[in-house]
């Protein structure tokens, strides 16, 4: 009984019939995939992406050159250089991320006193050369003159959080 | 010389344009057919499929065009070039010379020969000559596994296309494709004859080597079949084949068991519609469930290929053959 019955569904083809319908179903369903680079996902607040040197609402750069996240990168991808500058104050002369070498761990976020080096919210930064990638002070600077606003917002939010 | 323009030269200008007018709209066809795979899968896996080109991706299949024209022809250096060079072009060719015989509507066919099912059968038995000597003329392991698994695939499932074939010629009692749709006036064939309509279904599955069939290109074990070390031209003409293949297959169907151009009920609206157009309609339908299937149905092992084939399919309708045959001698229904 049960050879009559495995045949019968074969030969009616009751299965593949009834995967054909599943199929024809999810035709009429809404997509699940985003039209990327017309629409996006949306990003956490703690997303590690392209880093950004901060300064403060006066315009002094925030970082004081304690080299923490130099000391802590696992990759040793920051590499810098600071002397005392005219008033006194300590400041990097050179501040420079291999972002080849880099995996976006966020350790260097998270060893800043400052809250001067950040991972922003910005992952599409692909460049047509290995040495666009190397970036120094001036862009990082730049990064977080661009991206400030939501910088400063994403180091508020998570701050109870720290 | 009014002769020679009269008998000659005005009939082959008039075949030429006829030729075109088959052609074109095939090529078309076949352009939008890749289209409408992408499109049909996207949907049925929940993506969007092409959709930047042109307004909703229509115009991609032109730039899959352009950009294979733009490529190189890579030879390998172990190919035995004529063979290597000619295989896709036999493919296309035979791809596209089926197409003589397919009537469009009541009269409306470029050659109407009274063999025109056997034409399109030894045509179609053909076209595994241009696979097997691309397989063997690429002097690579998995072309050449493609190559022999596509000829013995083609082989096992034309022995059960030939029995529904001769199902569906013992109900016309002629070989003449014209005549195969007028005898389908008062019931299509895929109603009477629906288990044969789902074996040659099957069978134009295997034979085109669509998924579930499509061990010779088999991506994932053979890297691309016999299509492995072709590049640019070469390879767009073995697309051009295959997909030339679809929808000849589909018209196929549509002729031998879905009534051709024939409207569904031959009443006020659908007799409206002219024979091509519903012809068109019913092709494209084909071409969906063809689709329809790759979006659904995972690649049959080898030996379950083989096995449908020559253990299921064979006896199945041969017995089918038989069962028709003697239904017609019973009631006397053997067309004269």
């Amino acid at each position: 009984m049960a050879l009559l019955d495995r045949t019968a569904r074969g030969f009616f083809l009751t299965e593949l019939l009834s995967g054909l319908g599943l199929t024809f179903s999810y035709m009429f369903r809404p997509r699940v995939t985003l039209n990327y680079p017309f629409e996006k996902g949306p990003i956490s607040p703690r997303f590690r992406g392209e880093h950004a040197l901060r300064r403060y609402p006066n315009g002094e750069e925030r970082c004081i050159a304690c080299k923490l996240c130099e000391a802590v990168c696992p990759a040793l991808a920051i590499t810098i250089e600071a002397e005392p500058r005219d008033d006194g104050s300590r400041r990097t002369t050179r501040y420079d991320i291999d972002m080849t070498k880099c995996i976006y761990c966020g350790l260097c976020q998270e060893a800043c006193p400052v809250d001067a080096i950040v991972e922003g919210p910005n992952f599409e930064f692909a460049t047509e050369t290995r040495e666009e990638l190397f970036y120094n002070k001036e862009k990082l600077l730049a990064n977080g003159d661009r991206w400030e606003a939501q910088l400063a917002s994403n180091v508020a939010t998570d701050a109870p959080y720290r | 010389m009014a002769e020679l323009w009269t008998g000659y030269a005005w009939p082959t200008i008039i075949i030429v344009l006829q030729i075109v007018a088959i052609i074109v709209p095939l090529m078309v066809g076949i352009a939008y057919l890749t289209y409408a795979e992408r499109k049909v899968l996207a949907a049925m896996q929940l993506r969007q499929g092409p959709n930047i080109v042109g307004p909703f991706g229509l115009l991609q299949p032109m730039a899959d065009g352009l950009k294979l024209l733009g490529k190189e022809t890579v030879i390998p250096a172990g190919a035995n070039r004529m063979v290597f060079v000619f295989a896709p072009m036999l493919t296309f060719l035979l791809a596209l010379i089926a197409w003589a015989v397919i009537p469009f509507d009541d009269g409306m066919v470029l050659a109407d020969i009274n063999v025109g099912v056997l034409y399109l059968f030894a045509i179609s038995s053909l076209g595994v000559y241009g696979i097997i000597m691309a397989g063997w003329a690429s002097n690579s392991k998995y072309a050449f596994l493609g190559g022999l698994r596509s000829a013995a695939q083609m082989v096992s499932y034309e022995v059960s296309i030939g029995f529904v074939i001769i199902t569906v010629l013992l109900c016309v009692g002629s070989l003449n494709l014209s005549d195969v749709v007028n005898a389908q006036r008062t019931v299509w064939f895929a109603i009477p004859l629906l288990p044969m309509f789902v074996v040659f279904f099957i069978s134009a599955l295997a034979e085109t080597n669509r998924a579930p069939f499509d061990l010779p290109e088999g991506e994932s074990e053979l890297v691309g079949g016999y299509n492995v070390e072709y590049s640019a031209m070469t390879f767009a003409l073995f697309f051009l084949g295959e997909y030339a293949n679809m929808i000849l297959m589909s018209a196929m169907t549509s002729i031998l068991f879905l009534g051709g151009w024939l409207p569904p009920f031959d009443i006020a609206p659908f007799n409206w519609i002219p024979g091509p157009i519903w012809f068109a309609l019913k092709i494209a339908f084909v071409l969906f469930v063809f689709l329809w299937v790759r979006a659904t149905v995972p690649r049959y092992r080898y030996d379950q290929l083989m096995r449908l084939g020559w253990k299921i399919f064979l006896p199945f309708s041969l017995f089918w053959v038989v069962l028709t045959a003697g239904v017609l001698v019973t009631f006397g229904w053997l067309p004269s």
